[in-house]
C-alpha cells in the first residue's frame, strides 16, 4: 500500500522541516510539524500558516469553440457545470468564486467544490474548479461526461496548491504579490511568480482571511521557501487544518457529508441557488425541494461537549436518553480549550442551548447545541455579493 | 522503572505499582487534551485497557502493564492533562495498582532494553 502513495512536489521539504507524514487520500501528507497541532492551530489564528494542499483536485474546464462573446462563452461553460449541481454558476462575475456541491440522483453529495470564473475577460469560456482529493478521479470523469465533447478538462493537480491562512496572511502575501491585496473573499486573479502563471484566490478552509495559491511545480519550492522565510509564517499540517475547519463550523467531505447526505442536511443550503431551485434542473432536485419545504429529518448542528472529546461515530442522545443522532466530526478546540463536535440531529433539536448528550466509551456526557461557527469567521469581505 | 512494548512504565514500591506512559509515547501522541483514569477499586489484568489518553486528533488506550487492584488515580490529570507532555515519566502518573504478582513487573523491559526496543521502531 505504501508503494502506491503519491507525494506532492514539496514532500522532501516537509521531511526536512521534521514533519510527521501519513497517508491521506492516497497521498503521503504532512500531518504535523515539530511544533505540534495545538501550537500550529494557535499560530494560524494569530499569525499566518502555510499549508501544502496539493493533494486536492484543481482543474480547468475550457470551452472547445469560443464565440468571442464573453458573456455567451461564460454562460456556455457554466451551463455544463450546472448540470452536476444546484448552484447558479452562470451568474458568476469575472474573478468570482462560488462554493457548490455535486449531487447524485438522490440529491446527496458526491463532493463539494469551488468553481471560479477567470478575471481576465478574454478567458471567458473557462472555469477554474477545485474538488476534494478523495474523489477527484471520479469528479474529473463527471465533468468530462457533462462536457460531452463541448469542453476540455485540463488537470492541474500536478501543480502545487498552497494555502496561506491567518490574520497576517494578507500582509505576507502582499509582499510577494502586491496586486493580491485588491482581492475580496471568494475572488481570484492570475499573476506570475518567477515568470510562471499563478492562480491566487482569496479563500480557504480555516475561517481566517487567507489565500489559496496554485503554482507551477518548477517554482513551487522557491515559493514555499519564500513564504516560510517570513517570520510571520509557519508550516501547518493537516492535523491543524482539521481542527481549524472544525472550529470554523465547516463540513469535511467524507465525514460530515457523503453520498447519503443532502446539502440541506449538511447545512449547506447556500449551495442551492433560488433560481435553480425554481427550475429544479439538477440531480435529486425533488429531494432538495422536499427538504426545503419542511421535509427535513436531520440537520448538521454544533455541540459544546463536556468531558472527553466526542469523536466521529459517537451517538447523540436527547434529554430522555433516546439516541437521536450521530457525531460526524469532533475533537478538541484549541481556541476554546474544550471539546466541540458537529453531527446530525432532528431539526427540532437544533435550537442553541438545547441540552443533549454524547455517548463516549459507553458513558453519556453533557452536550449543548450551539450556533456555528464555534470561532467567528474573519474573512476579508468586499462589496461583491454572492448569491 | 520498567517498560512495556505498548509504552507504559511501571515503578514498583513494595506491592504498589505506579503506572504511566513513557516520554516516547507522550511525544508520539502530541498535545494531550484529556485523560480518563481508572476507578479506584477496579481489578485490572495485565494487557487490559485501563485508561484512555486523548490528543487533539485521536483517543488511545493505555493498557495495564500488571495485574492487580487500582488503589489510587492521579486526579490532577483531569484538570491539567498537558502534564502528560510536560512530565510523562514522573508527575503525570496515571494510577497506582496493588500488584497481585510482582514477578509481572520483573518480566518487563528495563530502561536499556526499552531504549533498544525504541531503536527498532
Amino acid at each position: 500500500m505504501a508503494d502506491d502513495l503519491k507525494s506532492t512536489v514539496l514532500h522532501d521539504a516537509h521531511v526536512a522541516l521534521g514533519a510527521r507524514m501519513a497517508p491521506f487520500a492516497s497521498y503521503n501528507m504532512p500531518i504535523q510539524y515539530p511544533d505540534g497541532i495545538m501550537a500550529e492551530h494557535k499560530w494560524v489564528r494569530e499569525n499566518a500558516g502555510a499549508f501544502d494542499v496539493s493533494h486536492m483536485g484543481p482543474f480547468f474546464l475550457t470551452l472547445n469553440a469560443r464565440s468571442g462573446d464573453h458573456e455567451a462563452d461564460h454562460a456556455a461553460i457554466a451551463a455544463i457545470a450546472e448540470t452536476l449541481g444546484p448552484r447558479d454558476l452562470t451568474g458568476l462575475k469575472p474573478g468570482q468564486i462560488r462554493y457548490t456541491v455535486l449531487l447524485n440522483e438522490d440529491g446527496c453529495m458526491i463532493d463539494d467544490l469551488m468553481v471560479a470564473r477567470p478575471l481576465i475577460p478574454e478567458r471567458a469560456g473557462m472555469l477554474y474548479v477545485v474538488v476534494n482529493a478523495g474523489g477527484k478521479e471520479r469528479d474529473f470523469s463527471l465533468f468530462e461526461a457533462a462536457a460531452a465533447g463541448k469542453a476540455t478538462l485540463t488537470r492541474a493537480d500536478d501543480r502545487v496548491l498552497i494555502a496561506v491562512q491567518g490574520p497576517q496572511a494578507a500582509a505576507v502575501v502582499a509582499e510577494i504579490f502586491p496586486e493580491a491585496a485588491a482581492l475580496g473573499f471568494m475572488t481570484l486573479m492570475r499573476l506570475e511568480y518567477e515568470g510562471e502563471g499563478v492562480v491566487i484566490s482569496r479563500s480557504g478552509y480555516t475561517g481566517e482571511d487567507g489565500f489559496e495559491i496554485l503554482v507551477m511545480p518548477g517554482v513551487a519550492l522557491s515559493f514555499w521557501n519564500q513564504l516560510l522565510s517570513d517570520p510571520r509564517v509557519k508550516p501547518i499540517g493537516l492535523g491543524a487544518r482539521d481542527s481549524l475547519r472544525l472550529e470554523a463550523g465547516l463540513p469535511l467531505y467524507g465525514h460530515d457529508a457523503d453520498e447519503t447526505v443532502s446539502p440541506i442536511e449538511a447545512g449547506l443550503g447556500m449551495a442551492v441557488s433560488p433560481s435553480r431551485r425554481r427550475k429544479g434542473d439538477f440531480p435529486g432536485a425533488a429531494r432538495i425541494e422536499r427538504e426545503l419545504s419542511g421535509g427535513l429529518t436531520r440537520v448538521r448542528a454544533g455541540l459544546l461537549v463536556e468531558g472527553a472529546p466526542a469523536r466521529e461515530g459517537a451517538e447523540i442522545a436527547d434529554a430522555s436518553g433516546a439516541v437521536v443522532g450521530i457525531v460526524t466530526s469532533g475533537g478538541f478546540s484549541p481556541s476554546l480549550g474544550r471539546p466541540i463536535a458537529m453531527g446530525f440531529v432532528p431539526p427540532a433539536l437544533t435550537e442553541p442551548g438545547t441540552k443533549l448528550s454524547v455517548i463516549v466509551r459507553g458513558k453519556a456526557q453533557a452536550a449543548t447545541v450551539t450556533a456555528m461557527p464555534f470561532v467567528p469567521h474573519r474573512y476579508y469581505r468586499k462589496a461583491l455579493e454572492t448569491v | 522503572m520498567r517498560f512495556t512494548k505498548d509504552h507504559e512504565w511501571v515503578e514498583l514500591s513494595g506491592d504498589i505499582a505506579t503506572i504511566g506512559i513513557s516520554a516516547y509515547a507522550a511525544n508520539a501522541l502530541g498535545d494531550v487534551v484529556f485523560v480518563e483514569t481508572p476507578e479506584i477499586g477496579k481489578a485490572v489484568k495485565a494487557g487490559d485497557g485501563f485508561a484512555v489518553v486523548e490528543s487533539v486528533k485521536a483517543a488511545s488506550d493505555v493498557y495495564a502493564p500488571v495485574s492487580g487492584e487500582v488503589v489510587e488515580a492521579n486526579g490532577a490529570l483531569s484538570d491539567t492533562p498537558e502534564m502528560v507532555n510536560q512530565d510523562p515519566e514522573k508527575d503525570a502518573w496515571f494510577a497506582k495498582v496493588r500488584v497481585s504478582d510482582p514477578a509481572e513487573v520483573e518480566a518487563l523491559m528495563d530502561r536499556d532494553a526499552y531504549e533498544a526496543f525504541l531503536a527498532t521502531l
